[in-house]
């Protein structure tokens, strides 16, 4: 019988794995948001594992949601990324550094 | 039962390889390849879930369109991959440190006794006349309409916000303005000139 925990351990390992990814993939910022899309799906899937659990349908609602603003972001930041790139060639993280703060 | 369990394991072994994957592969394109397996693999453990709506969307929306969009912008920005690694090896301890501490953590509090199937029991299958979709359809038309009106804004906003950003002016480029066309008056273009006559 698949438990929730098993669920909520997959989900935990997606994110970390996710997490690791953002520390090495310093240079290239598509895969940066790649990590964060795939954080977004370890949340997900804990939603829906808890949906599906507890029988009530709003975690699935939420997943909807979430969805959308990903959807959203994902636009978003890869606009912004296609105007860094023509304004510095360049997506390597540690090259953008003129707001110097 | 079993094969359910056996279909699980299944899924979870090629959702965290392909998750590894795209964190560790050296060219982007492959990378974006990798997450779409990903997606694909989590629709299937959504299924046994029970979500199928859910799953649908995930493949129609992520790899459909978002995935789209980032192997089109990879394709688009000629990004040199080789001096893209530098760095790879000097982060990897920490980063391997900080995602076996989160780990470790969230299994000792996942595994410890809340979310213990006696106190989550499984349960009953859906029947087979029961609709996911329509059930989501009542929820979302009715007690989160409000929410879902504002997800339609925020994805015009998104849309606004992305088309604002790319479109860029060249004031190098020759281009009409017909309004300009349009509106000019006799007075623009034909000057009438007097003068007399010339003497023969």
């Amino acid at each position: 019988m698949i438990s929730l925990s098993h669920y909520l351990v997959l989900g935990a390992l997606l994110f970390c794995l996710s997490v690791v990814g953002i520390f090495l993939n310093r240079k290239n910022v598509i895969i940066l948001l790649m990590s964060i899309e795939l954080m977004l799906l370890a949340v997900n899937l804990n939603f829906v594992a808890f949906s599906h659990f507890l029988g009530d349908g709003a975690g699935q609602i939420f997943v909807f949601f979430i969805l959308t603003v990903a959807a959203a972001e994902a636009a978003i930041g890869l606009a912004i990324l296609v105007v860094l790139f023509r304004n510095r060639q360049t997506i390597n993280v540690a090259d953008l550094d003129e707001l110097k703060g | 039962m079993n094969f359910e369990i056996f279909l699980f394991y299944v899924f979870a072994a090629i959702l965290v390889f392909s998750a590894f994957r795209v964190i560790t592969v050296r060219n982007p394109v492959f990378a974006a390849m990798f997450l779409v397996l990903t997606f694909f693999t989590c629709a299937g453990i959504w299924l046994l879930l029970e979500a199928e709506f859910l799953a649908i969307t995930l493949v129609l929306v992520y790899v459909g369109a978002v995935m789209v969009l980032f192997l089109f912008v990879v394709m688009m920005l000629d990004i040199n991959v080789e001096p893209g690694r530098e760095g790879f090896v000097s982060y990897l301890p920490v980063g391997l440190l900080v995602g076996a501490i989160m780990l470790i953590e969230m299994i000792f509090l996942i595994t410890q006794r809340y979310f213990k199937s006696e106190n989550f029991p499984a349960p009953q299958r859906a029947a087979e006349d029961v609709s996911n979709t329509k059930e989501l359809g009542r929820l979302l038309y009715s007690e989160y309409l409000f929410q879902f009106e504002i997800a339609a804004i925020i994805l015009l906003v998104a849309i606004v916000a992305a088309i604002a950003l790319t479109m860029r002016r060249r004031p190098d480029t020759k281009y009409q303005k017909p309004s300009e066309q349009i509106g000019v008056s006799k007075a623009e273009r034909l000057r009438i000139v007097q003068m007399p006559s010339e003497k023969r």
